[in-house]
């Protein structure tokens, strides 16, 4: 099964890729009020449904997103 | 056993303050040994670990993610659990937080901008093994160079570090952004330290400063006292 995680600067949290991003878009004319930078991490495992859901939510506690500092969000492609 | 302590700077792919600091720490009296990342294991006559700068696996996913699950750091967890001294510099605190070993994590520069040049800290508490050899209020001149010295904790945290000490250096000016110009912070039990700015380039006056030796000559203090304990 293929996974795909978003892992997110936590809300509250400064962001100043996201702030520069917003002002170079500004400066393109896109006038956008607020820009976050994120990370997407792209997974293929051998598990489906909830164990698949399992083993990433275990995967991003450990390594692929800091609690502290950030947000993670799993998309698991269901139906083929 | 020779008479000289050992302090283990443990070497990550990407690592590239390791010979400096190894240099730094021999000057001021210690036995530095090189230990490659994939070992599991510290000699056991090691007085103190350093966690060196650099840029471990490219700074990959977050700065020290991935070099904080490396062997060799199940073996520094438990030689910081024994009450060995442990300090990370720059990359090393990086480690440390990501290892959950220092409290709080290290986020890109406010200004986006990689920070290289000497840096004013103030010594906040000279009530630890790293910076007995300071005054408390002394400020010390040490260069920074890094593009993820922001370091960020819940205002909690931040508040229960102060109350307890643990902040140990802060910049004199913001530097990075980071939060309450935290420059260096040290663990509740006291013997694991972080800091980002670089006291192993700062220990002869023809380098421009010799204030990083009062730090590193107290580790070298440490590893010698943990020597002995452990004899």
């Amino acid at each position: 099964m293929k996974a795909t995680v978003l892992v997110r600067p936590k809300q509250g949290i400064l962001d100043p890729q996201g702030e520069a991003v917003q002002g170079s878009l500004r400066k393109l004319g896109f006038d956008v009020s607020n820009v976050r930078v994120g990370r997407v991490i792209d997974l293929e495992l051998d598990e489906d449904g909830s164990e698949a859901r399992a083993r990433v939510e275990r995967m991003c506690a450990e390594l692929l997103a800091n609690p502290l500092i950030e947000s993670f969000e799993i998309h698991l492609e269901t139906g083929q | 056993m020779s008479s000289k302590p050992v302090v283990a700077i443990v070497v990550f792919p990407g690592s590239n303050d390791d010979r400096d600091a190894a240099w730094a720490l021999g000057a001021l009296g210690a036995d530095p040994v090189l230990v490659w990342h994939a070992e599991a294991k510290l000699s056991p006559d090691t007085g103190a670990v350093v966690l060196p700068g650099g840029f471990s696996y490219g700074d990959y996913l977050r700065a020290g993610a991935i070099a904080s699950l490396a062997p060799a750091m199940g073996a520094v967890r438990r030689f910081a659990a024994a009450g060995g001294p442990v300090l990370g510099i720059c990359n090393g605190f990086q480690v440390l937080c990501e290892a959950r070993l220092l409290p709080g994590a290290l986020r890109p520069n406010r200004q986006l901008e990689f920070v290289c040049r000497d840096a004013s800290v103030r010594v906040e508490t000279a009530d630890t093994l790293f910076t007995r050899r300071c005054e408390p209020g002394q400020e010390l001149v040490i260069p920074v160079k890094h593009g993820d010295g922001a370091w960020y904790a819940d205002e909690g945290t931040l508040m229960q570090l102060a109350a307890r000490g643990q902040i140990v250096l802060r910049y004199t000016e913001d530097v990075n952004g980071s939060l309450g110009n935290v420059a260096g912070i040290v663990n509740d039990a006291g013997n694991v330290m972080g800091l980002m700015p670089h006291p192993e380039h700062a220990v002869d006056p023809l380098l421009g400063s010799a204030d990083g030796a009062l730090l590193l000559a107290a580790l070298v203090e440490a590893a010698a006292e943990h020597v002995l304990a452990a004899a």
